[in-house]
């Protein structure tokens, strides 16, 4: 097997020509040593087997970031065949000083000019003749986004992978002194590169004068999020809602004949535990892909980086970046993509502090929840005021908990982003994200859900003689033994059962509640209103929003941030301050005789 | 003068960046080093970022980053 690795700086099209060449057969997968996946994809080149790896993109193969100490890491271990080097031709004038660092590896290289389209229409010509006596190796122009070019490519990695059939190891990294390379950049620019100093304003300038104007320009953001999140949720809430009907016909119609005379507690494991646990995933899968359909058109398009731009002052005061607000309103429809969607950023600290803020966005599960039980509690015209005050105290909560956390966080990641031109994405690639997303979650999630789901089942349902989620149960003694944490905040032992169901899905309260009451519907409404008054209510609707995230978000904060600590803080953390919120209000309108 | 100081539409050339070196290095990946031009394209409200041009780039880079880097105006 030979190995390629593709190596590039941000924003070059590395991933568009990592998809052209391999197609959608990419996994994501771990290499010994390295912390984080890569993409690799097997793929028949020539007459020979080849193994093609993604590398992150990187600004100086001698920084500090974390992607830079991947790459530089991935160079020292791996042996390879070929460096495929990608460089955007418009950005040459910075560009070239990565080959000329990568030629101290020894390593046989392939150095590609992606965007020549763009190049040209710049007016931006290259000498590769000049390139290729210079880098010792053979230089192609194309344009990976219109295919362009891209026979010639596959003909030159053929060639070069017949020059050197043998595995390479990289020499070990010299330091070259920044100041020599960036006199030999100078140089190179001079001798192969020509260019009209100042680029012709482009329709990206005109676009950005309307779209990031002082005044305008924050406004045009909400609304461009508003509609963002209409088509995400607008397009991914039916598709989910049909996963759900399709699951549940499955169990009536399959599972429930085919597991009929088995015993009761066998019965209950299956379709309660297992399939209402594998059903949970599967529900997650169609909001996911829609979730990432959009979020790489975002990000394609070049908007990110100007949302970052926007909101930037407002965020940079609570150790948080523009990108992790656009995660953050995208979690008020759920928090799991959102979650997922954090690998835009690449600062592990920045990443990590978003997304323990993302489980206080007020999801559409937990805003099922509280309107059922305002509509059962509260009056309609308080109705509005109370779902609108837990909103505000959603965000609040984030702030307060990124305040809080900001300096074990500390990232010293300077705000040094690229403000790429405006580009249409291209279509044909935008499913591969969405298709790997979803893998992604199957494998790194799935089944810590189904254990979440199991756990749940278990307290809930044992001994199996008692009632489920009746007083006699697993969760009846354990809600029994939290009376006195929970009576201070005016939630009585019923409810702190159904919060227990919550940690499955939110949504899951009220029929939790229904359970427990031994009503249904209507009547839920009517034991809801007898049974609190206003102020409980009010504090449990407090504990819902702000209390442990689903089972699924905390699998999605595992599975991306690989650390335990992390998956155990958004649990623990929330649970606390739920407390603290609800005992504070319970507390302060008891005494002001409430 | 600092790069921070410089109004929006201005031009002018790096005369030193004084940042530690991880950030002097990420500065150069994007195309900031020393006698290179950059023109302000324009500021973010609120004491918002800049968005800088250097050469065929055009960076997002905050006011107190950009304090790190002295500059001499070009007509």
């Amino acid at each position: 097997m030979k190995r390629v690795a593709l190596l590039g700086m941000p924003n070059t099209g590395k991933s568009t020509l990592f998809n052209r060449l391999t197609g959608a057969g990419a996994r994501v997968g771990n290499w010994p040593g390295m912390t984080v996946d890569l993409l690799s994809a097997r793929i028949l080149l020539g007459d020979s087997m080849v193994e093609m790896v993604d590398l992150p993109g990187i600004y100086n193969l001698h920084g500090f970031s974390d992607d830079e100490w991947v790459v530089r890491r991935f160079l020292e271990t791996q042996p390879l065949n070929l460096l495929v080097v990608v460089l955007s031709a418009t950005q040459l004038d910075r560009q070239l000083a990565l080959p000329l660092q990568l030629r101290a590896l020894n390593v046989p290289m392939l150095v590609l000019l992606n965007m020549a389209d763009e190049a040209r229409n710049l007016g931006i010509r290259v000498d590769t003749d000049r390139l290729e006596d210079v880098f010792g190796c053979p230089v192609r122009m194309l344009s990976a986004k219109l295919g362009h070019g891209l026979p010639e490519v596959r003909q030159a990695l053929g060639v070069q992978l017949r020059k050197y059939p043998k595995l390479t190891q990289a020499d070990d990294l010299v330091l070259v002194d920044d100041q020599r390379i960036e006199q030999e950049l100078d140089e190179l620019i001079d001798q192969t590169l020509s260019a009209p100093i100042q680029l012709p304003a482009t329709v990206t300038d005109r676009l950005d004068r309307f779209l990031l104007h002082p005044l305008w320009g924050l406004p045009l953001f909400f609304l461009i999020m508003f509609l963002l999140f209409q088509a995400v949720y607008g397009l991914g809430t039916p598709l989910q809602d049909g996963m759900e009907w399709l699951l549940e016909h499955v169990k009536t119609a399959l599972l429930e004949p085919a597991v009929a005379n088995w015993p009761a507690p066998l019965q209950s494991l299956v379709l309660e535990g297992l399939f209402d646990g594998v059903g949970t995933v599967l529900t997650f899968l169609p909001i996911i892909a829609v979730f990432f359909l959009a979020m790489a058109v975002v990000e394609d398009s070049g908007y990110l980086a100007r949302a970052a731009f926007l909101t930037d002052a407002l965020m940079s005061r609570m150790g948080l970046d523009g990108r992790a607000f656009v995660m953050q309103l995208m979690g008020l429809g759920c928090n799991v993509p959102a979650i997922m969607g954090t690998r835009i950023m690449r600062s592990p600290g920045l990443r990590g502090l978003t997304m323990l803020i993302i489980p206080f966005s007020l999801c559409s599960a937990r805003l099922q929840v509280i309107l059922f039980i305002v509509a059962a509690v509260f009056s309609s015209s308080h109705g509005p005021l109370v779902v609108f005050s837990l909103y505000l105290l959603s965000f609040l909560m984030a702030f307060l908990m990124a305040f809080l956390l900001r300096r074990k966080f500390t990232h010293h990641e300077p705000l040094l982003l690229e403000m790429p031109p405006f580009r249409l994405p291209t279509g044909r690639f935008l499913g591969h994200e969405s298709w790997r997303a979803m893998k992604q979650f199957l494998q790194g999630a799935g089944g810590f859900i189904v254990l979440g789901v199991l756990l749940v089942w278990f307290l809930t349902h044992y001994p199996f003689t008692a009632q489920p989620a009746g007083p006699d149960t697993l969760a009846g003694h354990l809600a029994r033994f939290l009376e006195p944490v929970f009576s201070p905040l005016g939630i009585d032992a019923l409810l702190s059962i159904a919060l227990l169901f919550g940690f499955v899905a939110k949504e899951i309260v009220i029929g939790a509640l229904a359970v427990i009451y031994g009503v249904t519907g209507d009547e839920l409404s009517g034991a809801l209103a007898a049974r609190i008054d206003w102020v409980q209510a009010y504090s449990f609707l407090i504990f819902t929003l702000i209390y442990t995230p689903c089972v699924s978000t905390v699998a999605a904060i595992k599975q991306e941030s690989k650390s335990w600590g992390m998956a155990l803080t958004s649990i623990v953390l929330p649970l606390v301050l739920a407390w603290l919120a609800s005992f504070v209000f319970y507390q302060a309108a008891r005494a002001l005789g409430a | 003068m600092l790069l921070s100081d410089l109004a929006p539409s201005g031009c002018a050339t790096i005369q030193a960046i004084h940042a530690s070196q991880d950030l002097r290095r990420r500065l150069g990946g994007l195309g900031v080093r020393l006698g290179i031009r950059v023109r302000v394209i324009r500021a973010s409200p609120m004491n918002g970022p800049l968005q800088v041009r250097v050469g065929h780039t055009d960076l997002i880079l905050r006011r107190s980053d950009a304090a790190h880097i002295e500059i001499q105006t070009v007509a």
